[in-house]
């Protein structure tokens, strides 16, 4: 309990150990088979934009206590070219290359807590929390 | 003592410091089972040319031209090391234990002992991180081959029966491999000439929206080559997870396991399977 980490995206190589990290984290803090599901598709989906969109970044990953429940809390962030229209971004099926467009906000309903903020020309950085 | 002598004190001194250098290395415990004698000695008498030449250019900048060769020479050393199964730190000693007999000549021939052996050291230090450096490096490019090499043995596509081919996938899909198993398994349906082709997820712990873009791909392009597909193995975690992302699978044919989709590919061929009344 209570360990944090943090991982390089620089490659596609490190969003499969993101996935596996994050699946540990979601193991000790307790949580249910569905949501450690969710909450590893959902760092899959933020880190692979991070990857493409943002060329690169960083994961971090906790796994920590909110609100008196065991948790799991991933930071995502990149330095690329930040999102013009965070709204329009986050519209099922909005994609600006050739993905399905519900990264976002399909990761958006796989956890308890999402934020998300973008700096045009500085990066972007995706909170994501799942708790038991 | 200026760098160029120095220079001189390693080249007048070669074949001692070679036999003294050799016998540190035995002392600090050498890979006897990994290197032999002549290989060492070998080693040790070109890093100590090499040393000579760049020393007589100057000691002070390590990044400068007159050092690229020794660098070129750790470079290769530590890589090879590296695959033969030697530990970084079992390359940086070959380093290390030149410290002491060069340290020893210094004493004997220096005014300045101690500002010369500083630098010496400053600069063996230098070496043996490089070393450290490159194992690194080639430790990382042994990883990457090896997860490439994982991409081409995991894309076995079978024929069940005549007409229907399965792909059990298992393992994380990133795009690379995916795409792979994807055209694997579409070249083999035109090969085939195969109706059914079953694609069983059971052992892919993770469907995100790119897999489930590959997947659907998939789906439409046999579709487009005169085959149904059917997709197997979706767990109750997996498909909960779909349904939020919201990825809709449209009119995809799913089935809980490979054994249903079979059953259910065999009916739609007209294939009966009977149970002898007999044995
Ligand atoms: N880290 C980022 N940096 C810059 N732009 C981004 C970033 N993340 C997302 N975007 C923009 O937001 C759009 C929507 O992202 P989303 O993940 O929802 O869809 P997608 O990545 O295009 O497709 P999918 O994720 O379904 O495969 C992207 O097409 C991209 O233009
Ligand atoms: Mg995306």
């Amino acid at each position: 309990m209570g360990k944090r980490e943090i991982f390089p995206l620089k490659q596609e190589t490190d969003i499969v150990l993101i996935r596996q990290r994050v699946r540990q984290a979601a193991e000790a803090a307790k949580l249910g088979l569905v949501s450690q599901t969710k909450i590893v598709t959902a760092a899959s989906e933020i880190a692979r934009n991070a990857l493409i969109y943002g060329g690169g970044g960083e994961c971090m990953i906790e796994d920590t206590v909110r609100n008196g429940r065991n948790a799991v809390h991933l930071v995502i962030t990149d330095q690329g070219k930040g999102i013009a229209d965070i709204a329009k971004a986050m519209v099922d099926g909005y994609t600006s290359g050739n993905g399905l467009g519900l990264g976002l906000s399909g990761a958006k309903r796989l956890v308890d807590e999402f934020i998300i903020e973008s700096d045009l020309g500085k990066g972007t950085r995706v909170e994501l929390w799942k708790w038991r | 003592m200026p760098a160029s002598a120095i220079a001189e004190l390693l080249q007048t001194h070669e074949n001692e410091l070679l036999q003294e250098w050799t016998i540190a290395q035995r002392a600090a415990g050498i890979r006897a089972d990994l290197i032999d004698e002549d290989t060492v000695i070998a080693n040790s008498r070109e890093l100590l040319k090499l040393l000579t030449v760049a020393a007589a250019a100057g000691i002070d900048d390590f990044e400068s031209v007159q050092w690229s060769p020794i660098k070129g020479m750790l470079e290769r050393l530590s890589r090879s090391q590296s695959r033969q199964g030697f530990t970084p730190s079992d390359t940086a000693t070959f380093i290390f234990s030149l410290k002491e007999p060069l340290f020893s000549r210094i004493q004997q021939y220096s005014d300045d002992a101690a500002k010369d052996i500083w630098q010496i050291n400053q600069l063996l230090d230098k070496l043996g991180l490089y070393t450290v450096e490159c194992f690194m490096t080639g430790r990382e490019a042994i990883i990457r081959e090896q997860q490439e090499s994982m991409l081409e043995l995991s894309t076995p596509v079978v024929e069940l029966w005549k007409g229907i081919l399965a792909i059990p996938l298992i393992g994380s899909l990133d795009s690379n491999r995916t795409q792979i198993v994807m055209e694997a398994l579409l070249e083999k349906i035109v090969q085939t000439e195969s109706d059914i082709a079953i694609i069983d997820i059971t052992g892919v712990p993770t469907v995100d929206t790119m897999v489930a873009q590959h997947l659907l791909k998939t789906v439409t392009a046999a579709k487009l080559m005169g085959a149904k597909c059917i997709i197997s193995g979706i767990r109750p975690q997996i498909a909960a997870t779909i349904v939020h992302l919201g990825v809709e699978l449209g009119d995809v044919i799913t089935k809980a396991s490979l054994a249903d989709a079979f059953q259910m590919a065999l009916k739609e061929l007209n294939v009966r399977l009977v149970t002898s009344a007999t044995r």
